[in-house]
């Protein structure tokens, strides 16, 4: 019986299957990197519902980010105010303004300004905002200059290995306490070696087993 | 291993070896038990379901795929939705904590309700409430799913057809304006001690001479208060102090079970039986009953014996401690026994305790007075309290309903909670005269049999969505504060009283309020703030104990008149320990939580002796036929060791036609054989049908074989070998081919369990189920072993299968230090933190399970489908937001509550950076656990109570000798048998 295939099957099914691995290979290769949370979470920039600025209110006029996230020290969320706190002051401030009126509406009305999530976490990932405020990190660290920003924007990928890289060195991202609103701090010598001394004073170590984060 | 008898025991090397076993199957060593034993996963527990072929599995997955391509491209959007007006001290996130009360018998057990934003998410115990003290039973904690019940009563309905309230007030205002006296009007009333309920009533009574109010509830303590009325000539509630009590001889009492409404008795018991040192002693106890249960099951002398023979023992006890002879010629084969529980308790007079069932008759509670006056414990572990005026048996109250339905004497029908259509006695046939009454209401929680009988079926809140009160045993007033609005459209008996009768207040609130805002001492206000916060009003005076002396005439008279028990096999009715008295039908915690000493699950059965099993030819999961009189009901055999001979035992609360998607159909309805003569117990038939019924029980899931995993011993052996656990297997010297890890820093986690006073009481389970949003799986997965419980309650029989004793070993993840699961896993998903717990990370397992398989404890749980898809949308409010929901594919396990470990932690850092106090983290079964058997706490600690117990010799690890290194260590179970019936 002659031969079915050419001699040249061989080699050409070998190349045929290089090239589909290496196909393979750089396919996964460059979606890994597309997908990942730098690439698709990082600049995230929603639109709001009232068009708040944080340049405006942290950064020009200075307000402190306690003032409204309350409760950022006190539990794991940093909620977002209700829009009571907004009428502390435009109630008298500009209260003809067509952003403002959807503020008055809300507390008329008593339904909630329904604002867009930015930072976003999976749901097993059990991030608390008391532990690490109370502990001297700043909220730059994560959320960057909110206070320079107009609208909110995600600056960091907010992945495991980027939360990872700051717990298993910690140093640069501890401040005093007291200073961690204080988004344009520049301390005068190494922050680092603030941060060492901080650690030791008040015992620091952030967890890098599963349990500290996922329950 | 066939070689060797596997149940057979050597626990200490100078004892006799005991047989340990936890089926007739295992003790027998049937070939069918070792094929269960042997493989890796329980039978089809690998299997995939049969209904999905691989085809259909592959299209499903090639759709999926080709859908997650066009989903992935946006980012879904998520809103923030702040409050628009704040609220005081309310932090997102946070959980709160309120005071409450839940009734269960009439009588309050203290709340402490945890909140996540608003919903209420797991019951605690409230340890400022007397007869709480810091512990929830099982069905206090079950509860709460009864709230997110999505089959409840949820709005007005008129004969099927859903209306609105203004729809019954338009109808109901005119036409109780017009009732004139009442003279044909009805109340028919879940018994409740609610004062301000009272009130209401009392105006309602007052609007309506004529009217009469009947109490009903299917499980009542009203023998025991008749016991009083014969003996003391006054209608008397009883109250016992088992702390107190060195010597306890119970007859038919579950008191540490279900026939206690509130968890004391169980704290009181284990107080006393607590042994922490080799100089402690602990009381004993010896009890009589038919059926086993769990105060059965902590007896050091157990009598095996009908219910209707109890009074016999009664009145041979009485005779032997040298009082009145009242029995007429009956003999008793036991004289044996108790004579020497005679004369043990009269060696401990004044200091022992008599205690008889709800079960029993009135006589042999006026009979058990008796003893205990002969014995001087009146007033001293025994004292009784005053119950309200006018009290009457409600039996009687309900005959006399049903003579009055049957002459059209009733014209108006008011039913105010409870189902009576279903509990009442099948002979009252009242669903058919509740047919016949023009204008019948009902007010009920659930969409249920009597709402189907009647005119005007109205919603109930349930006891978290309004306000009301309750008193508990000793008569502490308990506020009953609400946690949510109601879901519905719910309203509390009250306040449809209110409505109905023109009260003067119509809010539950002030109803409530008014009620003890006048009596509340200086300033006011205050004082009923603080009444909310600590859940109970302190000032209220507390029932005071009445001194009287029993009539032994009387007594003796009522005992002569006893109907004589009948011929023909007895009939038991017991509260189910799922369902209770159908209230938890449609509760799935209830349904899956394994029965204590069956560990049945979702099903009732007929439970009975191997002998009369035998005798009748019967195996377990028959399907026999029971009779009383001329009611019939099917029901499945199931063999209890242990269980008196030619009887038998059923549960009520099963075979519902009408709860929800939950109860229906399950189990079997044994109220249809109960009568109003045959109450508790009557003499019955028992036929085969041939045919078969399937019972899912998990007593034989993840058998140990023959190892000691269980020690026990007497006290006497304890006392002179007290490190008798640890001699119990041979340890050799251990070394590990790992890296081991170091344990010296921080807190180290660790957990003891204390066998000797753990009663198996399932709520622990419940606790944990709540606590880790652990699925219900159902009947069909429990047949497979795939039930998810993270704590089994192991429940072992010893010795003989006729009679044998009964101990409940709570097995979790042991959290081993060198952990068998840890190595095999291939994507590290279950590593080791340093603290010590054996942790999982759900998001990194693939589903290999060969953790699982490599668990010696087979304490692993794997999600073998997606068991939380099928949840309503009102039932994910009953998930603790700070525990990750699993899905398919995933192991899952007991990791120490790691959520409460974390924040505590959390807490101290915020509070200056202290370290976690000793008690600070408590995990959901040491927190609710009624007898304080679980300790948790840093084992690094010397100061800790942890540590403390960890030293003491009675302390063990389980398979210590496959150098796991357990975390999770057992104080060793002990008895004091009574040497002259050794």
């Amino acid at each position: 019986m002659s031969q079915l295939f050419p001699r040249l099957t061989d080699k050409v099914l070998r190349i045929a299957l290089g090239v589909v691995g290496l196909m393979a290979v750089t396919g996964g290769g460059v979606a890994a990197y597309l997908l990942h949370p730098e690439q698709v979470d990082t600049g995230y920039t929603p639109k709001q519902p009232i068009a708040y600025s944080h340049k405006l209110h942290a950064g020009d006029l200075g307000i402190d980010c306690l003032y409204c996230h309350t409760s950022v020290d006190k539990a794991a969320f940093a909620a977002v105010p209700a829009t009571e706190t907004c009428m502390n002051c435009h109630d008298r401030v500009k209260p003809q303004h067509p952003e403002i009126i959807k503020i008055r509406e809300s507390y008329a009305t008593g339904n909630p300004i329904p604002w867009v999530k930015v930072h976003k976490l999976p749901d097993y990932a059990y991030f608390n905002h008391q532990a690490h405020v109370t502990a001297g990190v700043s909220c730059v660290s994560c959320h960057g200059r909110i206070d320079q920003m107009i609208e909110v924007k995600q600056v960091e990928p907010l992945s495991m290995a980027w939360c990872l890289n700051c717990h298993r060195n910690p140093a640069a991202s501890i401040r005093p306490a007291e200073l961690v609103t204080k988004l344009s701090w520049k301390p005068d010598r190494d922050p680092a070696e603030i941060g060492r001394e901080i650690i030791a004073a008040k015992n620091i170590h952030p967890p890098t087993n599963c349990s500290g984060c996922h329950r | 291993m066939s070689s060797v008898d596997p149940t057979l025991v050597q626990l200490s090397p100078n004892s006799e070896p005991r047989k340990y076993w936890r089926s007739l199957d295992e003790l027998a060593n049937t070939p069918k038990f070792r094929d269960w034993l042997h493989r890796e996963f329980p039978e089809s527990a690998s299997e995939l379901v049969d209904d999905k072929s691989r085809r259909t599995m592959l299209k499903l997955m090639a759709a999926s795929f080709g859908l997650a391509g066009l989903t992935a491209c946006r980012r879904p959007e998520q809103k923030i939705l702040p409050q628009s007006k704040g609220i005081e001290d309310y932090i997102p996130g946070k959980p709160q904590f309120y005071a409450t009360a839940y009734t269960q018998g009439g009588v309050a057990s203290g709340l402490l309700v945890e909140c996540h934003d608003g919903r209420p998410t797991k019951i605690e115990g409230n340890p400022r409430h007397g007869y709480s003290l810091g512990s929830a039973s099982a069905f206090a904690q079950a509860s709460l799913l009864n709230l997110y019940d999505p089959d409840r009563a949820k709005y007005p309905m008129k004969e099927g057809v859903r209306m609105k309230w203004d729809d019954f007030t338009v109808f109901a205002q005119p036409h109780f304006a017009g009732l004139g006296q009442g003279q044909d009007l009805r109340f028919l009333v879940e018994p409740s001690s609610s004062p301000s309920l009272a009130a209401v009533k009392q105006h309602a009574l007052s609007k309506y001479p004529g009217a009469k109010w009947i109490e009903y509830e299917p499980l009542n303590r009203d023998e025991a208060i008749a016991g009083a009325q014969i003996a003391f000539g006054q209608p008397l509630e009883v109250h016992h102090q088992f702390e107190k009590a060195e010597v306890i001889l119970s007859l038919d009492f579950d008191f540490l079970g279900l026939d206690s409404p509130t968890i004391l008795p169980v704290k009181q018991f284990s107080n006393a039986r607590r042994v922490e040192s080799k100089e402690d002693h602990m009381s004993r106890l010896y009890v009589v009953e038919p059926s086993y249960t769990v105060t059965g099951g902590m007896a050091d002398h157990r009598l095996r014996s009908r219910a209707a023979d109890v009074r016999t023992v009664a009145a041979e006890l009485l005779k032997q401690l040298g009082g009145l002879t009242v029995l007429n010629g009956a003999t008793t084969p036991h004289g044996r026994w108790i004579a020497a529980a005679a004369k043990d308790l009269k060696a401990h007079a004044g200091k022992s305790l008599v205690v008889a069932g709800p079960r029993q008759p009135a006589a042999v509670h006026a009979l058990v007075a008796l003893i205990n006056q002969q014995l001087g414990n009146l007033g001293q572990t025994v004292t009784y309290t005053k119950v309200a005026d006018g009290w009457r048996p409600q039996l009687e109250q309900l005959k006399e309903l049903a003579a009055d339905l049957a002459a059209g004497r009733v014209k108006t029908l008011v039913i105010l909670g409870g189902n009576p259509v279903y509990t009442a006695p099948t002979d009252l046939a009242l669903a058919d005269k509740f047919k016949q009454v023009p204008v019948s209401i009902l007010l009920s929680e659930q969409d249920n049999e009597t709402a189907a009988v009647v005119k005007w079926a109205l919603p109930e809140t349930h006891y978290l969505e309004t306000w009301g009160d309750a008193l508990a045993a000793d008569g502490t007033p308990t506020v009953q504060q609400p946690m949510i609005e109601p879901l519905y459209e719910g309203k509390s008996k009250s306040e449809l009283l209110a409505l109905l009768t023109g009260y003067k207040d119509k809010r539950p609130y002030d109803i409530v309020r008014n009620q003890w805002f006048a009596s509340l001492p200086g300033d006011k206000e205050k004082a009923w703030r603080k009444a909310l916060h600590d859940g109970i009003v302190e000032s209220a005076p507390k029932a005071a104990p009445v001194s009287a002396t029993p009539n032994a005439q009387k007594v003796s008279e009522a005992f002569a008149a006893l109907k004589p028990a009948g011929q023909g096999t007895e009939v038991n009715f017991f509260a189910s320990a799922g369902a209770y008295d159908g209230r938890f039908s449609n509760n799935a915690w209830m349904q899956e939580a394994p029965e204590p000493m069956t560990k049945l699950t979702w099903d009732n059965a007929a439970l009975l002796s191997p002998a009369t099993a035998k005798q009748l030819g019967v195996e377990s999961g028959d399907l026999l036929e029971i009779a009383v009189g001329g009611a019939k009901t099917p029901m499945p055999a199931l063999i209890q060791p242990g269980h008196a001979d030619n009887s038998i035992s059923i549960s009520l609360g099963y075979g519902r036609t009408r709860v929800g998607r939950v109860g229906n159909g399950v189990g079997h309805n044994a109220g249809a054989v109960r009568t109003s003569d045959a109450f508790w117990f009557g003499s019955g038939s028992v036929a085969k049908t041939g045919r078969k019924y399937p019972l899912s029980h998990t007593q034989e899931h993840f058998s140990m074989e023959g190892r000691p995993i269980v020690r026990e011993a007497t006290l006497e052996h304890f006392h002179h070998h007290p490190d008798f656990a640890k001699h119990a297997v041979h340890v050799p010297k251990l070394f590990s081919l790992y890296d081991e890890h170091t344990y010296e820093k921080g807190a180290q986690w660790g957990m003891v369990i204390d066998l000797n006073t753990c009663i198996g009481c399932n709520a622990c389970v419940v606790a944990c189920q709540s606590e880790n949003n652990i699925p219900v799986v159902g009947k069909d997965q429990v047949a497979r072993g795939r039930e998810m419980h993270w704590i089994r309650l192991d429940r072992y029989y010893s010795n003989d299968p006729n009679d044998p004793q009964v101990v409940t070993h709570p097995m979790a993840c042991q959290q081993c230090e060198s952990a068998p699961c840890e190595v095999v896993c291939p994507v590290a998903a279950t590593v080791h933190s340093p603290e010590g717990l054996n942790e999982m990370a759900y998001n990194r397992c693939v589903g290999t399970r060969y953790c699982a398989n490599n668990c010696p404890y087979k304490v692993r749980r794997f999600n073998f489908l997606e068991y939380h898809k099928d949840i309503t949308e009102v039932g994910k409010m009953a998930h603790n937001p700070d525990v990750s929901v699993r899905m398919r594919g995933v192991m899952e396990k007991c990791n120490y509550c790691v959520q409460r470990i974390q924040e505590a932690r959390i807490a101290a850092k915020a509070d200056g950076r202290r370290p976690i106090r000793d008690g600070e983290v408590k995990t959901a079964c040491m927190q609710t656990c009624p007898a304080d058997a679980i300790v948790f706490g840093n084992i690094n600690d010397p100061e800790s109570r942890i540590s403390k117990l960890r030293k003491q010799d009675a302390n063990y690890g389980v398979l210590e000798e496959l150098n796991t290194r357990p975390r999770t260590t057992y104080l060793a179970k002990l008895r004091n048998p009574n040497p002259e019936l050794a």
